[in-house]
């Protein structure tokens, strides 16, 4: 593992005004920092203080909401660097129990190309699509190139945001074979519901209409979002996804695309879902391995 | 039960309470009343309970019909208020009857009024609140800005209210200052910026554009400048994004560098733009009034300083409440 490894910086504490702490592990994204970001939050859930109202992993950094007139800021801090030392070590038998899933997308889809079609004023090359454009500044020879690179390996959700239920996603390769794509120029003011959208090294479906700023690769069948709680895989939560979730992005045609949409529009519709375990160590040094095992264990 | 009926919505009039917490983590922001000060005061000036659910107008309030005698109050922004046409007080406790009306004038200072009625706006509970939201439609009346026709339940008063008549003194009503100033904790990706422009960052004065909802206050006003650097992986290029991170409710974001977005309580959560540090929560309830072609101005505080003003307005707050409480009269 030790050709891959990634050493940390010192993590940054800051204070974000009197009732958020924000910690930053790491300015750039690799695995080991969400890791340790997911570690260092789940070992400060299970110690359940008073004052704090709400525990955010994000992908390279963490964000924790609290109740000053409970929990003071400093104090805070104080703890969470301790923390930082008991917990954010993690060791070579640490596993990380989760859920893999198979997520469905409809690639190069009517409805998000008419979406960018419609806001090329704001893109880098307004000549290309999102794909075409994706593809050729990450060196694949074609969108289908492009396409099965995402496809092969799942990704990681490593934080929930931006609105409720948008999973950010990480693939789960190497950082020489990781897919980066700027953010558009300027954000769209209009993206589909469950748009496919890619943006840094982050894979996201957006679970309502609304603005957004990720290049447009496709569209998902099924939703991430249901306020209504109707779907089954919905009833004890409004949103689907869950930080350290595995999503494998599976690529559908347009007939599978309209059956599952029927399936989601009759209430039928479930993802396919499998526990899982991994060991973070394993995946670091070799990812390729844990995949296969992963997708074993999803399409079994 | 009983209801209020909504002869007119106003601009954009929303039921709030003091928020919905612990979903951050899924994205969801806490929603609530924007000025948590005077949302608490005309819940006391009406005798509810401090977290009951009220109405925030903006600009301009709702015409509202009355089924049942009830207590009800004014606080916010500076504006006419009418109850069958008659002028009547704000930052007091009135008493209306069945089939009366009130009404609202235009906003004279100030952004958002309060309205608060004895018992409570009874919207059903949504993850333990009953704020609205407005980009996804939870929570509050069907999740959306009130509309002519609509019929708000309301609960059933409990305890005493405060005395027809009863006025809140005017050193504890809100203030409009032509230029609001906003503590701030500096900060979170601070170092994106050179210190020239943090420095021009508190020595601006900033306009409020017409992008300013319970989302977030777009500012213009000057310009801040980053300092050059390979971008980190996964950021993506532009020099003003970042890895995408938590943003906390009223910190700032610069995402072109010439227009500071300050996020408010409907909030995106998070994102990939530089954020340059956070309005202290006390100041939020100003920014709340601050209003479109208003100017704001940032000073620098640190943590304690967001601590202690947190006291200070609980201080308020209770003298606010005795001056008013029932019992005291």
């Amino acid at each position: 593992m030790s050709a891959s490894e990634v050493r940390l910086p010192p993590a940054r504490y800051e204070h974000g005004g009197d009732e958020f702490v924000f910690v930053e592990l790491d300015q750039e994204m690799s695995l080991e920092a969400n890791l340790k970001a997911m570690a260092i939050t789940g070992a400060l859930r299970r110690e359940d203080i008073d004052g704090i109202i709400d525990i955010c992993p994000s992908n390279a950094s963490y964000l924790i909401r609290l109740d000053p007139d409970r929990l003071h800021p400093a104090d805070l801090v104080d703890h969470l660097r301790a923390l930082e030392h008991s917990a954010g070590q993690l060791p070579d038998d640490h596993a990380v129990r989760t859920r893999i899933v198979d997520v469905p997308v409809l690639f190069d889809d009517p409805w998000t190309r008419e979406t960018l079609l419609k806001f090329r004023d704001r893109h880098q090359d307004p000549s290309a699509t999102d794909l075409e454009y994706a593809a050729r500044i990450n060196g694949f020879t074609d969108v289908r190139a492009l396409i099965d690179a995402i496809t092969s390996a799942p990704f990681l959700v490593t934080m929930l945001g931006f609105v409720p239920g948008l999973p950010f996603c990480y693939q789960m390769v190497p950082r020489e074979r990781q897919i980066e794509v700027p953010k558009y120029v300027r954000p769209r003011t209009d993206t589909p519901e469950r748009a496919f959208g890619y943006g840094g090294a982050f894979a996201v479906v957006y679970p309502v209409r609304g603005a957004g700023g990720y290049q447009l690769f496709g569209i998902a069948p099924a939703p991430v979002f249901d306020l209504a709680q109707r779907l089954p895989d919905f009833a004890d939560d409004i949103a689907f996804p869950r930080p350290s979730d595995v999503l494998r992005y599976r690529a559908v045609d347009r007939d599978e695309y309209d059956r599952t949409r029927t399936e989601v529009e009759s209430g039928q519709f479930r993802y396919r879902t499998r526990e899982v375990e991994f060991l973070p160590a394993e995946l670091l040094a070799d990812p390729d391995a844990v995949n296969t095992r992963l997708l074993e264990v999803l399409y079994r | 039960m009983n209801e209020l009926i909504v002869r007119s919505g106003g601009l954009s009039t929303t039921v709030q309470d003091t928020g919905r917490d612990g979903q951050y983590a899924i994205g969801m922001p806490p929603s609530g009343a924007m000025d948590q000060y005077s949302f608490a005061v005309a819940n006391a000036l009406v005798g509810n309970p401090p977290g009951a659910a009220a109405l925030e107008a903006t600009y301009l309030g709702p015409e509202l019909e009355f089924t049942d005698p009830r207590s009800v109050a004014v606080t916010g922004a500076d504006c006419d208020v009418a109850i069958n046409g008659e002028p009547a007080p704000t930052w007091a406790a009135l008493r209306v009857s069945a089939g009366d009306v009130l009404s609202f004038g235009q906003v004279r200072g100030g952004a958002r009024p309060y309205v608060a009625v004895g018992g409570g706006i009874d919207v059903p509970l949504y993850l333990g609140s009953r704020s609205t939201y407005l980009l996804t439609g939870i929570g509050g009346f069907h999740g959306r800005a009130l509309a002519g026709g609509d019929r708000l339940p309301l609960g059933e008063p409990v305890g005493e209210a405060p005395v027809a008549g009863t006025e809140v003194p005017g050193e504890l009503r809100a203030e409009f200052p032509d230029v609001t100033e906003l503590r701030f904790v500096a900060g979170l990706c601070a170092y994106r910026l050179t210190e020239r422009a943090l420095a021009s960052f508190v020595e601006v004065e900033w306009k409020v554009t017409k992008d300013a909802d319970r989302v977030g206050y777009r500012l213009r006003g000057g310009s801040l400048e980053f300092v050059e650097r390979e971008q980190p992986f996964g950021a993506g290029r532009d020099q003003a994004n970042v890895v995408d991170l938590g943003y906390p409710v009223g910190s700032v974001q610069v995402p072109g560098g010439d227009e500071p977005i300050v996020l408010l309580n409907d909030a995106v959560t998070g994102g990939g733009y530089a954020t340059i540090g956070t309005v202290i929560s006390v100041d939020r309830d100003r920014m709340a009034q601050a209003r479109t072609g208003g100017r704001v101005r940032f000073a620098p505080v640190d943590v304690e300083t967001a601590v202690a003003a947190r006291r200070e307005r609980r201080v308020r707050l209770d003298k606010a409440r005795a001056a008013v409480s029932a019992e005291q009269r």
